[in-house]
């Protein structure tokens, strides 16, 4: 009894240590659930000329080997359990018109390709939309709701389930016509040096990956995964909280979540990743 | 109480008999651990899933006992003998004296 409780336990502890030193399999080829082919190499798009990257590779090549494990089978990737709660609140009426997501989109899977060419130009507000900003649109304006706060529980929750009916599919973020102000914003804000310690995206996620810092193995930081379970503390984190944990690390104050600024980088970020699968709810450490 | 409180549990359908199978449990579950504090300095109460069994035609599997430091939405994973066609029954057990409960049928050919 002793030995069968030890061993169990060690199970479970393994997966809440995040372990750093562990360095990835970044040849490895990842298919989910033993059928779905994700792409997580691919040619660099034509934007990227110049930053000498030719390859772009979705953060699960740098993961550790367990790491990327978790994402191959959907039972034991625990950024799949939020997804089943977001399917209830697709189904809920909410909000003073009596619709609810699905009165209007049918099933999560009509919805599928969404995902992938977002952020996106919105002709009727004049503005860039990210996931977070068109969901609370449908929200207050069409189902009378209150918006979702960003980057928390149900909004991730539906981003995942969103991005989930999505993968597999290539990232198109179209970065021409009216988005192009926006992203040249994006691309401004990831050449830009912030902080005490003085690092831009590029310093890291250009110039370095593949390098460790400290015990962190540095990523091309696509976000072509997002929302992403992280092992760290156990919960799907919103794209834009990544970038405040990045640009804080550089001892820097940084911009909001769901800023200009940030949606602006959002957009440029994901237009980094076209061609790579849309691969959330993704694990990393 | 803990909300939204799903168990899952995958079993291969069928196996030979005397073969070892993998069972691979999860249930989504806070798992507080009684540790935290609260943002006015309250101790948060805890509230976990501290113990799991699995049964196999009412003979014992395996009975786990957790404690606070186990992850959120603990994930399980261990191997069993089948010698015969039955029922895997599987049951958590929450502080607050809820139970959970899942059921897996395997065939032995």
């Amino acid at each position: 009894m002793k030995k069968t409780l030890l061993s169990a336990s060690a199970v479970c502890l393994a997966m809440a240590v995040p372990f750093g030193s562990v360095m990835a399999d970044e040849n490895a080829d990842l298919i989910i659930n033993g059928e779905l082919e994700i792409t997580v190499r691919a040619p660099a798009p034509a934007h990227m000329e110049g930053t000498g990257i030719s390859e772009i590779m979705s953060g699960w090549v740098f993961r550790a080997t367990e790491t990327q494990a978790f994402e191959m089978d959907d039972f034991e990737n625990p950024g799949m359990i939020f997804t089943e709660a977001a399917i209830d609140a697709w189904n809920t009426v909410e909000g003073e018109a009596g619709e609810s997501c699905a009165s209007c989109h049918g099933t999560p899977e009509d919805m599928a390709g969404v995902s992938a060419v977002y952020p996106r130009w919105n002709e009727g507000a004049g503005e860039v939309r990210t996931m977070t900003t068109q969901i609370n649109d449908c929200r207050t304006e069409q189902m009378g709701a209150e918006a979702w706060d960003y980057d928390k529980n149900d909004m991730l929750n539906m981003q995942a389930l969103l991005a989930s009916v999505s993968r597999g599919m290539p990232v198109d973020v179209a970065i021409d016509g009216p988005a192009a102000e926006t992203w040249e914003m994006g691309r401004e804000l990831y050449y830009t040096r912030t902080g005490q310690l003085d690092l831009s995206c590029a310093n890291c996620h250009e110039q370095n990956y593949g390098n460790l810092i400290r015990a962190d193995h540095l990523s091309q930081g696509m976000i072509n995964g997002f929302p992403t379970y992280r092992l760290k503390n156990a919960r799907l984190n919103g794209v834009h909280s990544r970038f405040r944990g990045c640009v804080r690390d550089t001892r820097a104050e940084t911009y909001s979540v769901g800023s200009p600024e940030f949606v602006a980088l959002e957009l440029y970020v994901a237009s980094r990743g076209n061609g790579l699968s849309v691969e959330g709810p993704s694990v990393r450490n | 109480m803990a909300d939204n409180v799903t168990p899952r549990v995958r079993v291969p359908r069928e196996a030979a008999a005397g073969e070892t199978i993998t069972i691979k449990t999860l249930i989504s579950h806070p798992m507080e651990s009684g540790q935290r504090k609260d943002g006015d300095g309250n101790v948060i109460p805890r509230s976990i899933i501290n113990r799991f069994t699995c049964e196999f035609n009412s003979e014992m599997v395996i009975d786990v006992t957790f404690e606070p430091a186990i992850s959120t939405n603990p994930f399980l994973e261990f191997e069993a003998v089948v010698p015969e066609s039955g029922t895997f029954v599987f049951t958590w057990y929450d502080d607050d004296s809820s139970v959970y409960t899942d059921s897996k049928d395997i065939a032995v050919n």
